[in-house]
């Protein structure tokens, strides 16, 4: 029932950018290396207008990934029957390539707080979050991909990896991965790992998707540095170098730019997109 | 874990309240700071997502002032689902209980109007009418006639100057608004939703029309405020702006 392989539920090995409403008509008439553009699945479910109008008259030329924002997967609370239900009306609609999530928490009883939480690492949270990711594969007939998070700190109680609880929950649900190197090097720098160290624990074969974005520099308690995943700038050069580092071990993928904030003009995003397909050429598959 | 969300629930919108135990940094170093990160983004993002549904109210309170009212607003009313496009709906009753800003006591219809216009622009499409259906039947079929209007038409009441008072803050070179009651009629002609004035004849109709009543019916409450309510403005407003979905005619 989980239509991995199909051509349809795969985006092209090429470049995508995060859309924005305001770059319509000149990303029509200037895509550059851009294939595929990504939607934040909660900005489309109105019931019409020109959210859904932009996404009508994209859709023959570009493949789409529908990234999700508000499933709270990563939580403890049952899954939102009915928000996983508008989710599903999207997806029938639009009939995306790719559908993708977090592996984070925002819904706490009837309150959303609108950002991404992290979790412990347990064999309690990994049931729980493996049994959400079963619950979505279920109701929308399809993979997902999972996307690793950006971390600013630890849990004491966590009991294994990211690595790992990633690794376990491809196992056990058949999902896929969305691997953000941004969120990669943000993580590592924050809690004091190598973010090639993480690669090399990181089931490469799994990546359906990677993420490059900016990210801001700030200090933590004892005056070390502590990186904002923040997608208002350009992606730094050391992420560039880690896409680079995981194409090599993937071969080519669907590489997106994310740039939610401060959304620059599109010359700009298109360039980061140059980027990427630059970056790309050097690792297609002989 | 159901500890964890609420300690982090407590923390996050409340900069007094303790952050949650069991947070490390890197090197197993207790990371108070590294919370504030969280709550951070939950501020910041929430009154982003403010700023963006009530653009006339961040202009007429200034950056600072609405920042302040944001900031109470997101304690006491944190969105209830991830549908942020409709985040704010308690606004206009926080503004009713808000003293501080009770002496420009427009705002709460301000916040109102806002919330309407983006409930238009999210609305579904109506599908297409054909305005020469309301000529081919004789004025008795028609006025015992119902008419449905699109998902699009909100209708806001109001005592103040609404639909001027937007347009002051939203429109250059817009004239002051007037001492004039203006209840706003909202109509999306393609994309874009656009608030009208309304008089209290046009209201007590297009209330009526709402509520399923022929136009016989709403005519009748329309001259109850004006005995020489005429309806030709209103209904080449609505025409011109594709505001009516459906005409049904009374069965034979």
């Amino acid at each position: 029932m989980l239509d991995a392989t199909s051509p349809a539920h795969r985006l092209p090995a090429a470049p995508g950018v995060g859309y924005k409403a305001q770059h319509f008509t000149d990303l029509r008439a200037d895509p550059g290396p851009v294939k595929w553009l990504e939607i934040h699945a909660e900005n489309y479910m109105g019931d019409g207008g020109r959210p859904h109008a932009q996404l009508r008259a994209l859709r023959p030329d570009f493949a789409m990934s529908v990234h999700g924002v508000g499933l709270s997967i990563g939580g403890q609370d049952p899954l939102d029957a009915g928000h996983l239900a508008r989710l599903k009306t999207l997806v029938d609609w639009l009939e995306p390539a790719s559908f993708s999530e977090h592996l984070a928490w925002s819904t706490h009883g009837a309150e959303f707080l609108d950002d991404l939480l992290p979790l412990p690492y347990t064999e309690a949270t990994f049931a729980c979050v493996a049994d959400h990711i079963d619950q979505v594969q279920d109701v929308l007939g399809r993979q997902m991909l999972l996307e690793n998070p950006s971390s600013y700190l630890a849990f004491e109680q966590s009991t294994m990896s990211e690595t790992e609880f990633l690794s376990a929950l491809v196992r056990r649900t058949g999902c896929g991965l969305l691997l953000d190197v941004n969120n990669v090097f943000i993580s590592a720098t924050n809690l004091g790992y190598t973010p090639r160290g993480y690669l090399d624990a990181y089931p490469l074969t799994s990546v359906g998707e990677i993420h490059v974005g900016g990210h801001a520099e700030d200090a933590d308690d004892h005056g070390a540095p502590l990186l904002i995943d923040s997608h208002g700038s350009a992606t730094a050069d050391p992420v560039w170098a880690l896409l680079d580092h995981a194409l090599a071990g993937i071969g080519p993928a669907p590489v997106l730019v994310e740039w939610d904030n401060d959304v620059p003009d599109w010359p700009t995003l298109r360039a980061e997109a140059e980027r990427a397909a630059l970056t790309l050429s050097a690792h297609v598959s002989g | 874990m159901t500890k964890l969300h609420s300690q982090f629930r407590a923390a996050l919108l409340d900069p007094e309240a303790p952050t949650p135990t069991g947070l490390r940094d890197g090197q197993g170093r207790p990371a108070a700071k590294r919370f504030d990160v969280y709550r951070n983004n939950v501020t910041v993002a929430l009154i982003e997502a403010l700023r963006t549904a009530f653009p006339v109210l961040h202009k007429l309170l200034g950056t600072q002032n609405f920042d302040q009212l944001a900031r109470l607003f997101v304690r006491a009313h944190p969105p209830e689902t991830p549908l942020m496009m409709h985040y704010g709906g308690a606004m206009p009753a926080f503004l009713e209980g808000f003293a501080p800003l009770s002496h420009i006591a427009y705002l709460p219809d301000v916040s109102r109007l806002e919330l309407a216009l983006r409930r238009s622009y999210h609305a579904a499409d109506a599908p297409a009418f054909d305005p020469a259906r309301l000529g081919v039947v004789t004025t008795d079929v028609l006025m015992a006639s119902t008419l449905t209007l699109a998902p699009a038409v909100e209708l806001v009441r109001s005592p103040w100057p609404l639909v001027e008072i937007w347009r002051y803050n939203t429109a250059k070179g817009a004239d002051k608004p007037r001492s004039v009651p203006q209840s706003a009629l909202i109509t999306r002609t393609e994309f874009d939703p656009v608030p009208h004035a309304l008089d209290a004849a046009q209201v007590a109709w297009i209330t009526q029309i709402r509520a399923g009543a022929t136009l016989a019916a709403a005519q009748d409450a329309a001259s109850a405020h004006d005995p020489d309510f005429d309806l030709t403005p209103l209904l080449s407003l609505l025409i011109q702006t594709n505001a009516i979905a459906d005409l049904t005619t009374p069965k034979e």
